[in-house]
């Protein structure tokens, strides 16, 4: 990697947090929006909000990973800022890991607040480790899964667009609200193909106890995923500078 | 001027598709020269631009920057090179030092040098009164200025500028074209591109007309003169790329 890509890294993710996630627009998409929708649920149904909490921290994962992406990819590369990043002594995989640790800090943020929230306001107790071990590879993934949506197109709204479809996609048949196992057959089979079921699963393990290895075979996919999502997003990006 | 060359290129060639933009192109710049790549639009100028600061990929042929090369030791190259873009691209939310400041950590400019840089640079370019107000309310001489500027934050021993007074006004293009000899008496190498001729015969020690992706010629702008029997770059340039029916057709019309 190299310590000129390290620093350039470290201070894309510092440019970035400070210029595009430290927002309002993008807090209350992180963080306002999936407390909303989870609310919605609970007044619907009061008994069961301990039953909501694992796929509240899902959900604030996959927003608030994905809430500025299209801003900090597609926008740089319309007024060819992030093309001023590339003449700088960085290669191009290190100024897309360093857009996609940027939704990983803000991820990780809106996360430990949600997660603090849900320990002191709703008394959960979740396992730690386990927490951990599902919460940051999520974080990868679905920053590298907004990263490959985003250099896929070319304009800011094409990419909220399309960051949109999965964004809702998973939130109903990932086990968020609904379980998987009350799906019909043929939803249970696609499931398997979308990252949010195993973060879904593994936050589930991590609040109800419960094996270890269960919640390490969640991470390892999660792990899978983020390799199929940042290389192809890597390749695309690059052809865009060919 | 030394004559130790820094910027090297052999056959350099660029393919866009199968369109030819670059087209083996030869050309060696000696530390502290002044080049300027000439053409009309379309040339292939802003192509070689790119090859050069490795946003784009050579399809053919080799280039070197301080004999690094440019295909596999690219990162090492930007390291001694400062890029003004055609379009100022830096970031409209962030103010003029800020920017500057940002450049500076990506170019891995000493912490403690970071801010004496940036104010020094600002004062330079006469935007200091403004380092605090965001890019995007400076007027396009501003930002070409603070772009230049930025170009600059790591003291680069080359620097490449594209089209450099595109879009100034007379005082703005003016007070550029001054930097630029001052940067030269500073001893850093310039490689500009440019379709002002007379532009390129005022700043420039050597030219290269590049037409449709080719060198059609590459000497001093007196020796060009010289061997074409004209009086201006301007009239050289039109004897070289050809063009001179055209011109002579559009002054009978008139």
């Amino acid at each position: 990697m190299g310590r000129d890509n390290l620093r350039a890294i470290y201070y894309i993710v510092l440019k970035d947090m400070r210029t595009y996630y430290l927002k309002p627009p993008s807090v209350s998409w992180g963080i306002v929006f999936p407390i909303a929708w989870i609310l919605a649920f609970y007044l619907r149904n009061p008994q069961n909000f301990e039953e909501l909490v694992p796929g509240l921290i899902a959900m604030t994962i996959l927003f608030s990973t994905t809430a500025a992406e299209a801003v900090v990819i597609n926008f740089e590369l319309r007024l060819g800022s992030l093309e001023r990043l590339l003449l700088a002594p960085i290669n191009l995989p290190s100024v897309l890991l360093g857009k996609v640790l940027g939704g990983v800090t803000f991820g990780l943020m809106m996360t430990i607040v949600v997660t603090i929230g849900s320990v002191i306001i709703l008394g959960a107790h979740p396992n730690f480790l386990y927490l951990i071990l599902i919460a940051i590879p999520s974080l990868f993934t679905f920053s590298s899964l907004g990263a490959l949506l985003c250099v896929s197109v070319r304009e800011v709204f094409e990419a909220q667009t399309l960051l949109n479809l999965p964004r809702f996609i998973m939130i109903f048949l990932c086990g968020v609200i609904y379980p998987i196992r009350a799906m019909p057959a043929g939803l249970r089979f696609f499931v398997h193909f979308m990252p949010l079921t195993y973060t879904v699963d593994g936050l589930r393990g991590s609040f109800s106890g419960g094996p270890i290895n269960a919640v390490l075979i969640d991470t390892l996919f999660l792990i899978g995923f983020f390799i199929l999502f940042i290389l192809p997003a890597v390749k695309l990006l690059a052809k865009r500078f060919e | 001027m030394s004559s130790e060359i820094i910027i090297q290129a052999s056959g350099l060639t660029k393919f866009y598709q199968k369109n030819l933009a670059v087209d083996h192109i030869n050309f060696a710049v000696a530390k502290g020269e002044v080049f300027g790549l000439l053409g009309p639009n379309g040339a292939g100028k802003t192509t070689t631009i790119r090859m050069f600061t490795g946003l784009s990929k050579p399809s053919a042929g080799k280039a070197f920057i301080f004999g690094f090369d440019i295909d596999s030791e690219i990162v090492e190259a930007k390291k001694h090179i400062g890029v003004v873009p055609e379009i100022s691209n830096l970031y409209d939310e962030l103010s003029a030092i800020d920017n500057l400041l940002f450049m500076a950590q990506l170019y891995g400019v000493p912490r403690s040098e970071r801010r004496r840089r940036a104010e020094e640079l600002l004062k330079i370019f006469r935007l200091y009164e403004r380092k605090d107000s965001p890019f995007r309310t400076f007027s396009r001489g501003m930002k070409r200025a603070l772009t230049t500027a930025a170009a600059l934050i790591h003291n680069p021993e080359i620097l490449f500028l594209d089209e450099p007074t595109i879009g100034l006004d007379v005082v703005a293009a003016r007070s550029l074209r001054n930097l630029i000899t001052n940067l030269r008496q500073q001893g850093i190498t310039i490689f500009l591109t440019t379709h002002y001729l007379e532009e390129a015969d005022l700043l420039c020690d050597r030219v290269a007309i590049l037409v449709k992706g080719r060198i059609l010629a590459i000497d001093t702008p007196q020796a060009l003169k010289a061997k074409t029997d004209k009086k201006s770059l301007e009239e050289v340039f039109i004897k070289i790329t050809g063009l001179e029916p055209e011109v002579l057709a559009i002054e009978k019309g008139r």
